[in-house]
């Protein structure tokens, strides 16, 4: 029996810049690139060396840590460059692309028939596997693990992200081939979440557990579903896709071909005309984003999300795992008694003088501006008004400061990534970088104990 | 009219990088965080923020002070002269118009409220500001409330040295020695006051010091009485009680300078509690407590446990809900037990430690014998006793997930089996 989610706690920030629904194709990227801070805690060996020829799908390097485990390259073309930084360490990977695209075949593969370890061996060989991430740790995830269960969130409710209702229309076949070989995977249910009132093509797919889920933002983050449905207990794994993710998987175990082909979200204040734009992992976002136009000089682009996203540049890459780009102001100007004077052009959660409670949907243009300095933790009880995990969020960030391993066990790390903080660090008065201080808890607990 | 103020931006913006990495930075710093917001841009994590910062916070609960600042300046003259007639006899009615909002009862305020606020907010952002360039940290806004605080809560002839002794040491020993706002234990404002009552008692208590020169006059031809109504009760002079509940209630009354409108306090608790700055849990919570409390001594008096002789009768047989209309109850409540630093951080905790602020201040206020009066002792009590509630409250979230993790059958990691050794390690 299916169990529907309703989260009450949360905030959604309406934004200025949502995409219309329109795709347009973009234009084609000369250089492509893959940045290596994509794949967390991965150390890279390469497979090729710079100047070599390697054609789409076509492994790139493979995890120090675990050999099998390799990563292609979405285009062909030549490998131009290795960029390297402190400590001669890759920090991206650029590849001059061809102008006709050869790809490697790897045929077919009917993953209902096969076992599970077949299924990983294909995944892993065809470089698909990158795509599957697990909890704890917000890592890709360990092929030796035996998920209990497998979560896939077809619900967006990140500020301007790409709808994965639209992106992921007329993707049945490729849903359906993915979810069956993810099946393989555990002994557990693929858990598959969706709007409640959408019309997502994976509330159609056999081999799941459907959930609807509604409320506000993060109610479509997995974690919030995981902790409401499943939530992870020490010593336990549970792996997690992207749906857009998931029609890669799906498309490579149909045709034998790795299609970096996504569609991608180009939204924020900034963008002239915000849209939808077929595009490649690692194209140089400037292909899309002067298409659509830009407002003025000063913004910035963000590989993904406002909340989670990667800072980047017009010249920039789209990242490996992300199917939105926005672009905002930056907010690099003082303002006079900015403290003092009351606020209608911003988002708060209190009433402090601020004034989005008189109007929940408008929509906001908001810049990059801090709009206060950095404190200690003062306020307490406003996180827990957006945070909807069973978890004390101040109690673990303070936990993961002084770096007590106990206690970060013990108030719930395992269950949480990084993005399920994002809106207790938006609203967080005393601006605590909390996206930051729960990705080195993360990493010392995985040192310790992982 | 623009061009002026860009260029005074630009200039302030050219000074910031001037004291960049200087000693005195932070003490430039924080002037011109004062005039101008900060143009800091997000680094990591969440690139657009709330609106909220710690000076709109702090800056809320100051608007909410200052009604109750203007009343306590009135009020200063408004008691002494009410003193004065009293001793001579004179009938006096009040009228808020006619004797009350007039420029003489004003001026006792400025000349003697006021320089209580300037003292206590001098010496304490001097301390602040000190300790801030010695340590290189930015000055902190906790003190804007603290300070405003301090005055409202002392008697009115509290002599100024004695307020900037106090400060520094409630500032020092209280805030800073814990790393500044946001780490201390006990509310700094409280500490203040504590240090006052402990160290110098004479000018803390008694029936004399509540009223602008009753200490003088005393043993003089113009003496005057400045007995507070918990004073007179704690001596069982039930018969000088001539306030009536709405004196009580608008704060027509003598008392510490700020204390007195529960009527403009109640206004300043909505107004955070609307604002969304102060836990309603905890004063709701403390407010039940303390009616709890009240009730319980009423039931004492009604059942006829303690006779009119005892010393406690004055105050036990005080009705319950009067509690709230005097003394310092209602400020505690209100701007005091809702530090969120010093408090329960909890949402369970706020329950637990709003109900005993309340309950405990009844009771204190009872049964001390050399000051009527509770609140301020008992939320440091609960200040200490805060993080003992949180972490009851918090285990309770730690065993439900061991309970969690005792009852799942984990998978094993790979296939031999691992992990239900690592789980019977753990149990």
């Amino acid at each position: 029996m299916s169990k529907d989610i309703r989260i009450r706690k949360g905030l959604n920030i309406n934004l200025v810049g949502a995409a219309e629904q329109t795709t347009a194709k973009a234009v084609l990227s000369n250089v492509y690139a893959i940045h290596l801070e994509d794949f967390h805690g991965i150390t890279p060996k390469m497979l090729v060396k710079q100047g070599a020829e390697v054609k789409a799908g076509e492994p790139l390097f493979y995890n120090k840590a675990n050999e099998v485990m390799l990563f292609v390259s979405p285009v062909s073309g030549e490998l131009v460059e290795i960029e390297r930084g402190a400590r001669r360490k890759i920090l991206s990977l650029k590849i001059l692309a061809d102008k006709t695209q050869a790809i490697v075949e790897h045929g077919t593969f009917d993953a209902g028939k096969a076992s599970s370890a077949e299924v990983k061996a294909h995944l892993l060989k065809t470089g698909c596997w990158p795509f599957i991430k697990q909890r704890p740790y917000d890592i890709i995830a360990n092929p030796d693990a035996n998920p209990k269960s497998i979560f896939i969130s077809g619900y967006t409710t990140a500020p301007l992200a790409a709808d994965s209702d639209y992106v992921l229309k007329g993707k049945e076949k490729e849903l359906q081939a993915a979810i069956t070989a993810l099946g393989k995977l555990t002994p557990g249910k693929v858990h598959v979440s969706v709007g409640a009132s959408s019309n997502s093509p994976l509330a159609g797919l056999n081999g799941i557990e459907l959930h609807k889920v509604s409320g506000p933002h993060p109610a479509g983050l997995v974690g919030t579903q995981i902790n409401k449905l499943d939530p992870i207990n020490k010593g336990e794994v549970v792996w997690t896709v992207s749906p857009q993710d998931l029609v890669m998987i799906g498309e490579l175990l149909l045709t034998g071909k790795f299609n970096a082909e996504r569609i991608v979200a180009l939204g924020g204040s900034s963008v002239k005309s915000p849209k939808y734009y077929t595009t490649k992992i690692g194209a140089e976002i400037s292909t899309f984003l002067y298409s659509s136009g830009v407002n003025n000089d000063n913004f910035r682009v963000i590989n993904g999300d406002v909340l989670t996203g990667a800072k980047s540049k017009p010249d920039g890459h789209l990242g490996y795992y992300n199917n939105t780009v926005t672009a905002i102001p930056e907010g690099d100007d003082y303002e006079m008694f900015g403290w003092a004077l009351p606020v209608f052009n911003k988002v708060s959660t209190t009433r402090a003088l601020t004034f989005s409670w008189l109007n929940p949907k408008k929509k906001y243009d908001l810049n990059t501006n801090t709009n206060g300095e950095h404190r200690a933790f003062v306020v307490t009880g406003q996180y827990e008004e957006v945070f909807p995990l069973d978890i004390f969020p101040m109690q673990l960030l303070k936990a993961c400061m002084i770096k007590d391993l106990d206690e970060m066990e013990q108030l719930g790390l395992y269950e949480v990534a990084p993005e399920d903080f994002a809106l207790t660090e938006f609203i967080c008065i005393s601006k605590q970088p909390h996206q930051k201080i729960i990705r080195e808890g993360l990493d010392l607990l995985y040192k310790e104990i992982g | 009219m623009s061009d002026k103020r860009l260029t005074f931006k630009k200039r302030l913006h050219i000074l910031k990088h001037h004291y960049r990495d200087k000693k005195m930075a932070p003490a430039f710093n924080a002037i011109h965080t004062f005039l101008f917001s900060p143009d800091d841009t997000t680094h990591s994590g969440a690139h657009v923020r709330g609106a909220d910062d710690l000076k709109r916070t702090m800056n809320m609960v100051i608007m909410a002070l200052i009604p109750v600042l203007l009343f306590s300046m009135f009020n200063a003259g408004y008691q002494y002269y009410a003193a004065i007639d009293a001793a001579n006899n004179v009938p006096r009615e009040l009228s808020v118009w006619g004797n009350f909002l007039t420029w003489d009862n004003f001026w006792i305020g400025i000349i003697k409220v006021l320089p209580l606020v300037v003292v206590s907010y001098g010496v304490g952002l001097l301390v602040e500001f000190i300790f801030a360039v010695i340590k290189g940290h930015e000055v902190e806004e906790g003190y804007l409330v603290t300070g405003m605080l301090v005055p409202l809560i002392v008697p009115i002839d509290t002599p100024l040295w004695m307020l900037a002794v106090a400060v520094i040491f409630g500032v020092v020993i209280g805030k800073e020695v814990f790393g500044g706002t946001g780490m201390n234990i006990l509310n700094p404002a409280l500490t203040i006051r504590a240090f006052l009552f402990f160290a110098y008692p004479t000018w803390m208590s008694g029936d004399k010091v509540w009223v602008y020169q009753a200490v003088e006059r005393t043993g003089t031809a113009d003496a005057i009485s400045g007995e507070t109504v918990l004073g007179a009760l704690a001596q069982n002079n039930l018969a000088e009680l001539n306030y009536s509940i709405s004196d009580m209630f608008f704060g027509f009354i003598p008392g510490s300078v700020g204390e007195t409108s529960t009527f403009l306090i109640l206004l300043g608790g909505l107004f955070l509690i609307f604002s969304k700055i102060a836990s309603w849990r905890i004063m709701l919570s403390a407010v039940i407590g303390s009616l709890v409390m009240g009730y319980i001594f009423n039931l004492v008096v009604d059942f006829g446990i303690i006779s009119e002789a005892s010393n406690f009768y004055g105050l036990m047989s005080f009705e319950y809900w009067k509690h709230l209309l005097v003394g310092g109850l209602a400020f505690g409540i209100v701007y005091m037990a809702t530090d969120p630093v010093t408090g329960s951080q909890t949402n369970k905790g706020k329950w637990i430690y709003g109900f005993l602020i309340g309950f405990m201040s009844v009771m204190i206020r009872v049964f001390n014998p050399a000051y009527p009066e509770g609140v301020f002792l008992a939320i440091l009590l609960m200040n200490v006793f805060a993080p003992t509630i949180d972490h009851y409250v918090v285990k309770a979230n730690i065993n439900k997930r061991l309970k969690r993790f005792k009852n799942a059958t984990i998978l094993p990691k790979d296939s031999d089996g691992k992990a239900e050794e690592l789980k019977a390690e753990t149990v």
